[in-house]
């Protein structure tokens, strides 16, 4: 706890994401707290939203495979799985706007790493995850006959998810406690890029339009999860995307970081 | 080892949302606290600290006076770590322990065990300490197996007596208080009021804000008044 001020900018960023990461008996500790005390005392707990979700792809996967075409036995899994993903993507989007706005007390009482505030969203939306995980792992026993060694890369491909998770929450964490019209903005546009992304509809669709998908950096972190899932392995261009991604968002939002951490208690 | 140095540190707020042009900058300056005044880009800005320098040695006990909105508990913000100040220079050595909020980070649907090691993580102790000092803490807060039950089934005074006794169970350098604190009925009391009095004489240096301006002359070896943001009396009381 001893601690000396005066440090420069960068080395405080750079010791709050340190901190921050090492402090695994903290933020797991505090997203368990809020993922309880938000389903309270309700039996199923975050099972409701498996429940939910469940209902959702087994209802849109009929219909939107007759409506596209396609065999129910390869459609529906693809979009039942591409769907889960697709909602851990959305909920990180739509969570990083709120990382430091929902941590105020916090932020205002107590020294901590900023980066706890992060990774105990990025938690509670691995725990949500992993309890819609169930409906994947019903699909798979249903439709995928296929077990072999690519179901493994789907570990690296949510680490690397979820990795990028840190740095777009840090980002826009900042940015929606200093302008408070973004969290709207982000909403918005997460509601629009559902369409816009290869969830409901496969790349191949598109024929001669396949780069509208390509060039979305969301349909690769969708891939990097979703192809091992089924049994295929993700594309190199999606992995290459990713690891571009991952690195050239550390890179912008660190500096931001190291420029704006300080005045963060000041916006909320 | 405790030591406190601030050099002219500011500490202000920027209010964002306001129609700036709206406000007459000198009816909100009587009818506030802080300081009001424009930044370079006319956004009404409050200075909740302005060019403060205090310095605090091993020893001392800071009595922070002032009136609602003087910047007592924005300085105990500051002291804690949690605003970093905007300009000047601050410094500060040796262990802090705040007791600005003593039931911040306590989940009502966590028990009262797990609720030790979720305010010992806000807290900033790590959880093989927090596994030395739990039993010594159940015991303190007398709660009996109400200790294995939901936060949300106790009553004010129990909660109270539980985020009390994990606050008060590390001794540090440096603490910070605002307003003492007292809890429970009169039995606990007398006992809470001993730990706290315990915990207190260990630490090097106590910076304690308070209204009652009898308990601070009775607990201190130092007043700091503050006023709009600055300090405007600091003296050294003799023993």
């Amino acid at each position: 706890m001893d601690q000396i001020q005066r440090r420069s900018a960068w080395t405080l960023a750079v010791r709050d994401l340190r901190d921050g990461l090492t402090s695994i008996h903290v933020w797991p500790m505090l997203g368990w707290s809020e993922i309880r005390q938000r389903y309270r005392r309700s039996a199923l707990g975050p099972f409701w939203l498996t429940i939910s979700t469940g209902i959702l792809v087994a209802g849109m996967g009929p219909l939107y495979g007759r409506l596209f075409g396609q065999e129910v036995g390869t459609y529906f899994p693809f979009l039942a799985i591409g769907f889960i993903v697709w909602q851990l993507i959305a909920s990180l989007m739509n969570d990083s706007g709120q990382v430091f706005i929902a941590a105020e007390q916090y932020i205002k009482q107590v020294r901590m790493p900023f980066t706890i505030h992060v990774l105990r969203m990025i938690w509670r939306n691995a725990i949500i995850f992993a309890h819609n995980f169930v409906i994947v792992i019903l699909v798979l026993v249903a439709f995928v006959p296929a077990w072999n060694w690519q179901l493994l890369m789907v570990l690296p491909g949510l680490v690397l998810l979820l990795i990028n998770g840190i740095w777009l929450a840090m980002m826009l964490g900042m940015l929606c406690a200093r302008f408070r019209d973004i969290p709207q903005i982000i909403t918005s546009i997460v509601q629009v890029a559902f369409f816009l992304t290869p969830v409901m509809w496969r790349k191949e669709m598109l024929g001669h339009y396949q780069w509208a998908a390509d060039v979305n950096p969301l349909y690769h972190l969708i891939e990097i999860v979703r192809a091992p899932l089924l049994g295929q392995s993700p594309a190199n261009l999606s992995w290459m995307v990713v690891a571009m991604l991952t690195l050239g968002g550390f890179a912008v939002t660190m500096p931001l970081f190291a420029r704006y951490r300080a005045r963060i208690a000041y916006w909320i | 080892m405790g030591y406190i140095r601030a050099r002219d540190i500011v500490v202000q707020f920027v209010v964002y949302g306001l129609a700036s042009r709206s406000l007459k900058k000198s009816l909100i300056r009587a009818a506030t606290g802080g300081a009001l005044a424009r930044d370079a880009g006319d956004r009404v800005v409050v200075k909740a600290l302005d060019r403060v320098s205090l310095e605090i040695r091993e020893g001392e006990r800071i009595g922070l006076m002032g009136h609602n909105g003087s910047g007592k508990t924005t300085l105990l913000r500051v002291l804690a770590g949690a605003y970093e100040p905007i300009a000047g220079d601050f410094e500060i050595r040796g262990s802090v322990v705040s007791m600005l909020s003593v039931t911040l980070g306590m989940d009502p649907d966590a028990t009262g065990l797990e609720n030790i090691f979720l305010r010992g993580a806000v807290m900033g102790l790590s959880r093989k300490y927090i596994e030395q000092i739990v039993d010594e803490i159940a015991a303190f807060a007398e709660l009996g197996d109400y200790i294995y039950m939901p936060l949300r089934t106790y009553s004010s005074g129990m909660s109270m007596r539980l985020a009390f006794a994990t606050a008060t169970a590390v001794s540090s350098d440096i603490i910070l208080m605002d307003e003492w604190l007292s809890v429970g009925d009169a039995d606990f009391s007398s006992k809470a009021q001993a730990r706290l009095n315990q915990l207190v004489s260990n630490a090097k240096i106590v910076v304690l804000a308070s209204h009652d301006a009898s308990l601070l002359t009775q607990n201190c070896t130092r007043i700091v008044r503050l006023d709009h943001g600055r300090i405007v009396e600091d003296r050294q009381l003799s023993p």
